[in-house]
């Protein structure tokens, strides 16, 4: 039922054969699409007057926002924040349209309302943050909202005082009449949120922005980030609360047969042992307990339907598939067999991408309490609230609305959080049915438990072909990407048509080079491996592929990489001026001192363009550094500047350490790995200086969590050929060498 | 039952010695800034000082913590913590802010021992601590900004 359901929240999306960045530009040129219009506005479910938890009285104005008496600002995002700033981009909008006091603005995470809180981008039928979409769902919505509040509290300005509401000012969160007259926003909340909603809001021109595009502006939570104050959902502490700790299969696929907690249940602390469709949940009055509780308790498998491969012949398999035709066409331009049969000189590469783990730093985790009244609460990172309301619903018989989120911040998700299945959100509903309700219970999986569970980014192989005529143009290319489907099996595969599942094609049946003749195939593998996005997904593999490849092409068709680039793009395109403005800014054409080596690569994802060039040293015994990365970025208005610097500086941080050292692998269906001492994601000692260039631009906001992160492996890999002439094609990079 | 003293607060917890200070601190005595990372000192979100010297406290078993003093991120204090702390805000460092208490005690560490410490030194002095966000370029250059700070 739920699939069926979510199906056909998706479908409409599908139906429309719109790509991703199709669909939303085309949602952004409709004026606000599907559920952003103004009469969202007044659909207010939000509770229309509640006390805050610090006793202030807080009034609701639109689903978006309240105010309280102290005059201080709630924005309410739709938007889940996991560090990428999406809090901090909507309090943004609010606050400019509001004219409020930047440090009276606080943000708290909604769920509940999904004709306010839809995602424009996903169609509008179903909250969630992905895609780096947090300011295409938000710009009109959340400005609308400031602006319609901020004519309210005028408008119950201007009644009290008995003057005209075009003769009163806002500036900073203040009101004010020339009579000398003034207020602070909590003066008049109550009265103001009573008032009509206005008919019409007009927004501000850009030149009268204080705050939107404001690279001076900071954060409005970094503070409680600096003090250990910010509370995320391991840090949910409810009276009577307990711990449950959770013993998932060993193998994926693999159920319980039998289990023996006998001497879990005497260890000091253990309150319970219990069996969930998820796999036994040891639970205690606190984490150590839960903990120590595990290590006793014997549990026998039933393997019989369990993934039992290991990677050398998964990897074996992908690349025999890799050489035969591609069972699905997700791209056909001329014909490309012509286009090899006449081409000067043809290349062929194979690469080959291993399982990543999103290993954010909080270990997932959630909380479920059942309330006298029937009703059930949630906190959690809830990346996909409409999907987690409806699981969890289900469990314990109940319907969506009777199950209350509460969407905490988290330390990091890069998509791990956005799940369909509910994962660790329904297992701690699941626990706390199997106790009978009797306590709110928080499950937390440990660091191996999170780097077990699955829901990797997914193990792929790509096979490249090019054709170069005399002149060394390109004119045919193929790429044969095979691996997992993400949506395949889920409520997103009605989102796969004619066999292409988008997510694993996207940056590789979007290349923006002229090219007269390709071909991008896939081939989609079943394996027992649950999959997922990872920060910027398919382009995390197809930008890699063809990035490093059309460096190869440019060499051997003796031109220089970004040459031979700008001259397959039209020269006012996006990625042609983000690669000139690298070039620029890194001095491209200036030589290197000795041992420095450069590459280049450019990459466009989720709505924006990036270029990036690295620069990496070589020692005396062959190891290489990436000194510095220039990146150029255009992701349409940058409304919080230097939060668009801090995501690609975090972006190529969080790619760089996939290639160099991120792995995860299975011997005999189990994952190897278990915590940071073998996965290794960057470290301080490995991160290069970082600069970021910001093309101005007047084009509505495109995303940015992810784009920083698809260039920076080629970029390296480009610059690590330079240095050690080895083409680099299996990651992790080093494994290129041993290959 | 053990005596724990943090951020200058005798604490009374009823657990056994082998429990590891950062559950007595978040589960026990209910201090939630200092966070789980990965339970075996590879990660560095759960330091702590003790006796003024950082460790990792899911690595650090309450029985073998006596008479130390433990500060945590609530207990921090000082012109070199507050420094850090301030400098850590105003170049906005923290993405998701997970990890931060624990880089906050380390680079506070780091300043106290070595006033003008080089970018080696603080990838040396940093490499235990871990963000995923990879916000290490605003570390670094907080560091430098907080030295430049702390020196006027």
């Amino acid at each position: 039922m739920i699939p069926k359901l979510m199906q056909s929240l998706v479908l409409p999306v599908a139906n429309a054969k719109a790509s991703r960045r199709q669909f939303m530009l085309g949602a952004l040129a409709a004026g606000g699409g599907v559920a952003v219009g103004y009469h969202i506005l007044a659909s207010s479910t939000a509770a229309a007057s509640e006390t805050a938890a610090d006793g202030n009285k807080a009034v609701a104005f639109t689903p978006y926002l309240t105010i309280d008496n102290t005059g201080k600002v709630m924005v309410l995002s739709s938007q889940f924040e996991m560090g990428q700033g999406s809090y901090n981009g909507l309090a943004t909008l609010v606050a400019e349209e509001l004219d409020a006091d930047w440090s009276s603005i606080d943000v708290q995470g909604v769920a509940g309302n999904v004709k306010a809180y839809g995602n424009v981008a996903f169609g509008g039928a179903i909250q969630g943050t992905g895609g780096s979409t947090s300011m295409v769902t938000s710009w009109e919505r959340y400005r609308k909202a400031g602006a319609a509040a901020r004519a309210m509290l005028v408008a119950a300005a201007a009644s009290e005082w008995g003057v005209q509401p075009a003769e009163i000012t806002v500036e900073n969160g203040v009101l004010a009449h020339p009579s000398g007259k003034t207020a602070g926003f909590g003066a008049f909340a109550a009265k103001a949120a009573a008032m009509p909603l206005p008919v019409d809001v007009k927004l501000k021109q850009p030149a009268d922005w204080k705050l939107i595009g404001n690279a001076k502006l900071k954060r409005f939570d970094s503070t409680r980030k600096t003090n250990g104050t910010e509370q995320y959902t391991i840090d949910v502490n409810l009276p009577g609360m307990l711990t449950a700790v959770m013993i998932h299969p060993p193998m994926f696929g693999a159920k319980v047969k039998s289990f023996d907690a006998a001497a879990a249940r005497s260890v000091k602390g253990v309150v319970d042992v219990v069996e969930t469709p998820r796999g036994i949940a040891v639970v205690g009055e606190h984490m150590w307990a839960a903990i120590k509780g595990r290590e006793a308790v014997k549990v026998v498998w039933d393997d019989t339907d369990a993934e039992k491969r290991s990677t050398p012949e998964l990897m074996a398999m992908y690349k025999d598939l890799a050489g035969k035709a591609p069972v699905a066409i997700a791209r056909k331009d001329g014909d490309v067999d012509a286009g090899f049969a006449a081409a000067a000189k043809v290349i062929e590469a194979t690469f080959e991408f291993p399982y990543l783990a999103h290993s954010a730093m909080e270990p997932l985790n959630a909380v479920a309490r059942r309330n006298e009244d029937g009703t059930l609460e949630i906190w959690g990172g809830h990346q996909f609230p409409d999907v987690y309301q409806m699981l969890a619903g289900q469990i314990v018989g109940i319907t969506p609305d009777k199950v209350q989120l509460h969407v905490m911040k988290t330390g990091g998700s890069f998509g791990r959080r956005a799940v369909f299945d509910g994962d660790v959100v329904v297992e701690s509903v699941y626990v706390a049915k199997a106790i009978g309700f009797r306590a709110p219970v928080k499950v937390q999986w440990t660091r191996e438990d999170d780097m077990r569970a699955g829901r990797y980014r997914p193990s792929y192989v790509h096979t490249l072909k090019a054709g170069i005529d005399g002149d060394g143009k390109l004119v045919a290319w193929s790429d044969h990407i095979v691996g997992q489907s993400i949506m395949a099996k889920t409520a997103f595969d009605g989102m796969i048509q004619n066999g292409v599942d988008p997510t694993s094609v996207e940056g590789a049946n979007n290349l923006p080079y002229a090219i007269p003749n390709q071909t991008v195939g896939l081939t989609s593998t079943d394996v027992g491996v649950p999959v997922l996005w990872w920060r910027s997904v398919g382009s995390t593999h197809t930008a890699f592929a063809a990035e490093t490849f059309i460096d190869e092409i440019a060499e051997a068709a003796g031109r220089d990489p970004i040459e031979y680039r700008l001259s397959m793009l039209d020269p006012q395109s996006r990625h042609a001026v983000v690669l000139k403005l690298a070039a620029e800014k890194a001095e491209w054409t200036k030589p290197l001192p000795k041992g420095r080596f450069r590459g280049v690569s450019v990459a466009e994802s989720f709505g924006s363009v990036v270029a990036q060039i690295a620069e990496v040293s070589t020692d005396d015994s062959g190891g290489i550094k990436v000194e510095r990365v220039v990146a150029a970025v255009d992701c349409g208005l940058a409304v919080n500047p230097d939060q668009v610097r801090a995501q690609v500086e975090g972006g190529i941080g969080f790619g760089l350490g996939a290639i160099l050292g991120e792995e995860i692998t299975l011997t005999s269906g189990k994952v190897d790995q278990g915590n940071f001492d073998v996965y290794t994601p960057l470290r301080i000692d490995a991160m290069p200086v970082v600069e970021v260039h910001i093309l101005a631009s007047a084009n509505p906001p495109s995303g940015i969590g992810e784009p920083g992160v698809p260039p920076i492996g080629p970029a390296v890999a480009n610059a690590v050929y330079k240095a050690l002439g080895k083409r680099i094609r299996t990651m992790p990079l080093a494994k290129s060498f041993n290959a | 039952m053990v005596t724990l003293t943090i951020n200058g607060s005798e604490h009374k917890v009823e657990a056994e010695p082998d429990m590891p200070l950062l559950w007595a601190i978040r589960d026990l005595v209910g201090l939630t800034g200092t966070k789980f990372g990965c339970g075996m000192a590879q990660c560095g979100a759960c330091t702590v000082l003790l006796d003024g010297a950082p460790v990792r406290s899911c690595q650090t078993f309450i029985g073998d913590v006596g008479n130390a003093k433990v500060t945590t991120i609530e207990g921090l204090s000082g012109k070199v913590a507050e420094t850090v702390q301030t400098v850590w805000a105003d170049l906005d460092v923290p993405q998701c802010g997970y990890c931060q208490s624990g880089q906050i005690i380390s680079a506070t560490d780091l300043l106290t021992n070595n006033p003008r410490p080089t970018d080696d030194d603080i990838d040396a002095a940093m490499t235990g601590n871990l963000c995923r966000c990879a916000t290490y370029h605003r570390i670094r250059a907080g560091i430098h900004e907080a030295a430049k700070r702390l020196e006027a």
